[in-house]
């Protein structure tokens, strides 16, 4: 039901995107979704990869700090109005969405936003409940 | 040339030999007999106070180091009983322990005296308005400006640290003629001036003390431009008495040490051999007067050397050229004192920080010190949430500045980015323009 989820720290300075995409590539990893959240002086580049586990071992080696997060991914109707649905279903609940962003890939007429949202367990209750799909790991990287 | 006390600053030289041999004796007999760290270091070096003559004799005499200090916290080293203190200061110390002294009623007045002559240097008299900008406090540098024109009759502002824009109202309502502070925030208020419109020309004052950090030729120029005053370097440390160990006159020279109330050597930092004058090494201090505290051979860990040709304003008083720098990793930011041990212990204690930092200390911007600590992020610091950091970040800030009474900045930066070296680490970055 939960997907996982690397994030790295990277320090705002030119190039050091760039070595974390080369050293996935050169390992045949595939990015599927990526966001960074950024202050000044650093930034945090969350992505979701067809490999986590090599993902993760790669960009320790190639010294780069990584964590390991669980993240939901949620199929959203394509439609106006599609993503307010979902949303709506949280905030009744009063769950509390830390962050999201676009998955690249599409599930049939629906579109993928990858949610992260505290407490998950009942976010995945309340989901379901509302009738919303969501993607296991390998459903989403089947895609 | 001005002078406070000429009868004594311009002495002849053979009798202020004399009288600083005379005094050296009873410093060493009064600390032999009424401290006890003293009596099992001069027993232990196998010297008796009778082997001390003259100051000929002083090298016999073993070294007092900072870590003395600590392992007598707080009150070990003093020489008189408490009731006979009247005031102790207090400056940050390689561990986060406090060195400690304390001062008798006389130590007092020999303290005013000295931080007298000092702005005498400078031609401070009664007529004078001292707007004094040291901080007040444990700090020496606030009470020891304060006193030493107190005992002129200087008129005192004792407006402390801080606060640039009421400094320059005040400067400007009540007409200041001198002005103490450290150099950093002397270079700051001159540009804050400018910035304001403010005709420094116009203003009446005159005079500058500035000390309590290190400083340079190019500072003093850029303050003397900025402010229209001549500016003079004092020198001292808590140690010792606090400012007045030496000063300048207005030759602009190096600074003249009271000789009369402080012994200065130059040693070898390595050996502790004594250096002759002209050559650089550890700048070492015996107090010949003070009664609280007496110190025997303090090694300062400031870098200097002495210079005993006669000054051109008369004083009999060495001059030792200013500071060139430490022979430990000691900062003074903002005039405060900054060991990178206490960073490291700081950074040992939250958890999930690696002891892998750098300390950045800059003068560009403002012209006031910034103290930037670069710490890097470990696995355990990082998860998907930019506020995780944040937390962390602030929390090391928030122990940093309580423990070294600064303010500054945190870098969070990658693993293994801080370079490591063979045995040191270098752990310290200084940018400012510290140069002659």
């Amino acid at each position: 039901m939960k997907v996982n989820q690397i994030s790295v720290f990277l320090e705002n300075k030119s190039g050091r995107l760039a070595d974390v995409t080369r050293s996935l590539a050169d390992h045949g990893i595939n990015i599927r979704a990526l966001s960074i959240a950024d202050t000044i002086d650093y930034g945090l580049l969350r992505m979701i990869v067809n490999d986590p586990e090599n993902a993760r071992k790669v960009l320790t080696d190639e010294g780069f700090t990584v964590a390991q997060t669980e993240v939901l991914a949620i199929e959203v109707p394509d439609r106006p109005g599609g993503l307010g649905g979902i949303i709506d279903i949280l905030s009744a609940k009063g769950l509390n969405i830390e962050y999201m962003y676009a998955f690249v890939g599409r599930s049939g007429e629906h579109a993928i936003v990858i949610f992260r949202i505290e407490p998950v367990e009942e976010a995945i209750a309340a989901l379901k409940g509302g009738g919303v799909r969501i993607l296991t790991g390998d459903e989403l990287h089947a895609l | 040339m001005y002078c406070w006390n000429a009868d004594v600053e311009c002495m002849d030289a053979g009798e202020l030999r004399r009288l600083q041999g005379e005094r050296l004796r009873e410093t060493v007999k009064r600390a032999y007999d009424n401290v006890p760290f003293y009596r099992k270091k001069l027993d232990a070096a196998g010297v008796a106070p009778g082997d001390i003559a003259s100051t000929d004799d002083i090298t016999k005499i073993p070294f007092t180091t900072k870590e003395d200090f600590r392992e007598s916290y707080p009150f070990g080293l003093f020489a008189v009983p408490l009731q006979q203190i009247v005031r102790v200061h207090a400056s940050s110390g390689t561990t986060g322990k406090q060195i400690v002294v304390g001062y008798t009623r006389n130590d007092i007045e020999v303290w005013s005296e000295v931080m007298a002559r000092t702005l005498g240097a400078g031609g401070t008299t009664t007529g004078d308005i001292v707007q004094n900008a040291y901080g007040y406090g444990l700090f020496t540098g606030g009470l020891g400006a304060h006193y030493g024109a107190e005992k002129i009759g200087a008129l005192v502002i004792p407006i402390s640290g801080g606060n640039t824009k009421r400094q320059l109202q005040i400067m400007q309502d009540f007409g200041s003629t001198v002005l103490c502070c450290t150099p950093s925030y002397a270079i700051f208020l001159g540009e804050v001036a400018a910035e304001q419109g403010i005709e420094m020309s116009k203003l009446p004052l005159r005079v500058g003390f500035f000390g309590a950090e290190p400083w340079s030729e190019s500072m003093r120029r850029q303050i003397e431009q900025s402010l229209h005053i001549d500016a003079l370097d004092i020198y001292g440390l808590t140690e010792v008495i606090g400012p007045g160990v030496a000063y300048e006159c207005m030759g602009k020279s190096g600074l003249h040490v009271a000789e009369d109330h402080f012994f200065p050597e130059v040693v070898d930092p390595a050996t502790g051999e004594e250096l002759p004058p002209g050559e650089k090494g550890e700048l070492v201090f015996t107090t010949l007067t003070k009664e609280a505290l007496p110190l025997l051979r303090y090694r300062t860990r400031d870098i200097s050397f002495i210079n005993d040709n006669p000054c051109t304003c008369g004083r009999v008083f060495r001059r030792m050229n200013r500071v060139l720098g430490r022979t430990d990793d000691m900062l003074i930011v903002r005039g405060v004192n900054v060991f990178p041990s206490q960073i490291e212990s700081v950074l040992m204690e939250i958890e999930g920080t690696e002891p892998h930092y750098l300390i950045v200390v800059d003068r560009e911007e403002g012209s006031l010190d910034e103290l930037e600590i670069w710490v890097e992020v470990s696995p355990g610091m990082v998860s998907d949430e930019v506020r995780r950091l944040e937390a962390v970040e602030k929390r090391i800030i928030a122990e940093l500045e309580s423990v070294l009474g600064l303010s500054l900045k945190v870098r969070l930066v990658e693993p293994k980015t801080i370079a490591r070296s063979e045995g040191k680490a270098k752990r310290v970055v200084d940018r400012r323009d510290l140069g002659q």
